[in-house]
């Protein structure tokens, strides 16, 4: 259920600013990679143009390639709705959906597609996917209540839940923690752990830690100034990135002495 | 200053203004205040009664007027100066409020002491065919007005919130977008008369006919006025929904024009059917426009195709300007039929509040 995703040459434009520049990256199924990087470098645009909701923003735009198993999503006849479906997307905020419960939340990828399931189909899925997202225990008693009356961790994890009852292939997460406490951070980790055995994961964070902990490899977004776009500067193990850089701005970022 | 200092010194230094004594204050007794308050009014009464006969709104100035002067001087002397403005001010917002009130209230207690008369059996179950001086009743025209207003909203709910719906999600700003956003704009300013005067014009080139009237013609007279109304409204709560749930939706794989209409629109439903309630409260109670493409006849007539169609503000106008004999009752049946239109409109207004209750998104547990 996990695809090995290859980005070539990737440019990613808001209207006529060039946003991120050149990117070259081989994401390896069942892993979790980490993109790191100061904030406005391009991380947030980078994630999105790997599930086509980049374009969603008015003018916004992308040239180059990201070859999914063997196809490239901005190929011709490829159709941005059936690329979100296998690549999901959890946000940095948590956005439930506020007129729907929270099974109707787990379920609202395939409700809201207007796709027919059995109840007790709809049940199962509902139970798997939280307790997939590490949440059946805590709401398996009141699963018709709103969503939004659930903590900001439970609704992240919520959401997080809502993204695999669709079944994706490549799970992309932007800062997923950084409105959480660490309690509930350390329950996503854990989460993000499990999540890897079955699905490609990309997560954007700030936490060096988090990055360090959860992730396979690393890649480290700059900008050389403002107005200029973003660069992916090196993209390495994990452990190479965080130990023994190649480059001295990596290793700047990564020490804190950057800027 | 530390905390030890609070501790060993609690007074603090005398006179000293960083003192934490200096919080706490005498304050004028709410024992006071009411006695400022009714004093106040005492001697507005008098005032009032002393220089002429009795009159609301000159009680009202006078009391106010004179609670402001003693309240300020009296706080000044007990509480200080920041306590004195603050209690001034309160008192001139509170006045402001109540002349506000004065004509909303002074309006309901005219319509309704004039208009109770008339609230009878016969005056909702007949209508004026054949009726000569007192009797008659509004049925017809309360069919009219029900009738001419399904129409309208028949036409206007869905031209206005599809607008709106191309103006939020699909617009973009574009030409299209912005010319309709000016269009509507203007259309919002447009007098009423004006709105009758393009229907009567349009269904006299329709039909060849330069005096054609009937209910149609009135509703769209009154689409015109109402369907600017809902794209503004609709639009504005459209706005409301914040981004995120769409981006949600489209990250789940979902369409478009599911994601507008299974999560944009549910989550603005309460504020899309208020403001749409509103806007019929608005169109209902129009005059002009209906006098000339409605027109009026006494007996009830239910083909909006064909024929003229009383509605409630025609019925009220009609007898209050064409007064027989008696004249009496045509003026009370005036006021009656205002009342009834007035019930109506709250009756719009108490279910506007009830469908955003009941549509709201819920919230806790
Ligand atoms: N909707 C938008 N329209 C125009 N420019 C945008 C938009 N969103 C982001 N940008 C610009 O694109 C660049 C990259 O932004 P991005 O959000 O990807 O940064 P980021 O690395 O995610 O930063 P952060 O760590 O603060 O989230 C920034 O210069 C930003 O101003
Ligand atoms: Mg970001």
């Amino acid at each position: 259920m996990s695809k090995r995703i290859d980005v070539h040459d990737l440019d990613i434009y808001y209207g006529k600013f060039k946003a991120v520049q050149g990117v070259e990256m081989t994401i390896e199924p069942r892993s979790v990679t980490a993109l790191i990087g100061p904030s406005g470098c391009g991380k947030s645009t980078f994630l999105r143009s790997l599930n086509r909701m980049h374009e969603v923003i008015p003018g916004a735009y992308c040239e180059g390639e990201v070859m999914v198993d063997g196809v490239n999503l901005y190929g011709k006849n490829v159709d941005p709705v059936g690329v979100r479906r296998k690549i999901g997307m959890v946000f940095q905020r948590p956005n439930p959906f506020p007129t729907m419960s929270i099974a109707e939340n787990v379920l609202a990828g395939v409700k809201l597609n207007n796709q027919r399931i059995k109840k007790s189909d709809a049940d199962e899925l509902v139970e798997k996917s939280l307790r997939g997202a590490n949440l059946w225990n805590e709401v398996k008693d009141r699963l018709d209540k709103p969503g939004s009356g659930l903590s900001g961790g439970q609704q992240q994890r919520l959401c997080i839940a809502r993204t695999i009852a669709v079944k994706p292939d490549v799970v992309l997460m932007d800062e997923p923690c950084s409105a959480l406490d660490p309690i509930s951070t350390l329950a996503i980790e854990d989460l993000i752990e499990e999540l890897k055995a079955d699905y490609t994961i990309v997560i954007v964070t700030h936490n060096m830690q988090q990055a360090a902990r959860v992730s396979d490899k690393t890649g480290f977004f700059n900008i050389t100034g403002i107005g200029k776009p973003g660069q992916l500067v090196e993209y390495d193990a994990t452990e190479k990135i965080f130990n023994n850089p190649n480059e001295k701005a990596t290793e700047d970022y990564i020490s804190g002495r950057f800027g | 200053m530390s905390a030890t200092d609070l501790k060993t010194d609690p007074a603090g230094p005398a006179g000293s203004t960083d003192s934490y004594s200096s919080i706490k204050q005498p304050t004028l007794s709410p024992a006071v205040r009411l006695g400022i308050f009714i004093g106040a009014v005492v001697v507005g009464f008098a005032v009032v009664l002393g220089l002429s006969s009795y009159n609301t709104l000159a009680v009202i100035i006078v009391a106010a007027l004179v609670y402001m002067v003693v309240i300020y001087i009296a706080s000044r002397i007990v509480e200080g100066q920041r306590h004195a403005v603050d209690r001034l001010v309160t008192g001139m917002v509170t006045t402001f409020f109540l002349l506000a009130l004065v004509p909303l209230v002074s309006v309901a207690m005219t319509v309704i002491s004039e208009g109770y008369k008339r609230i009878d059996g016969e005056f909702f179950t007949s209508s004026m065919r054949g009726v000569i001086g007192a009797g008659g009743g509004i049925m017809h025209a309360l069919q009219g007005t029900l009738i001419i207003t399904l129409i309208t909203s028949l036409i206007s709910i869905p031209i206005g919130i599809f607008a709106a719906i191309y103006l939020v999600e699909y617009g973009n700003g574009n030409r299209i977008s912005r010319a309709l956003t000016f269009f509507v704009d203007v259309m919002t300013g447009i007098p009423s008369i004006v709105a009758g005067l393009f229907a009567v014009a349009l269904f006299a080139s329709l039909t060849g006919d330069a005096g054609f009237q009937a209910g149609i013609v009135g509703s769209i007279a009154l689409s015109v006025l109402m369907i600017p109304v809902v794209v503004r409204n609709t639009e504005e709560m459209l706005r409301l929904v914040p981004n995120e749930l769409r981006e949600a939706s489209y990250a789940l794989g979902v369409p478009k024009w599911l994601t507008i209409s299974k999560v944009v629109l549910p989550t603005a439903i309460a504020g899309i059917a208020t403001g749409v309630t509103l806007a019929i409260a608005r169109v209902i109670g129009e005059t002009a426009p209906l006098l000339i493409t409605a027109g009026y006849i006494p007996g009830v007539n239910l083909n909006p195709f064909s024929g003229q169609m009383t509605t409630l503000p025609v019925f009220s106008y009609n007898q209050y300007m064409n007064r027989g004999i008696p004249p009496e009752a045509y003026v009370e049946r005036a006021w009656s039929a205002a009342l009834v239109l007035i019930v109506v409109v709250m009756i719009l207004n108490v279910l506007a509040r009830m469908i955003s209750k009941y549509f709201a998104p819920k919230t806790g547990r």
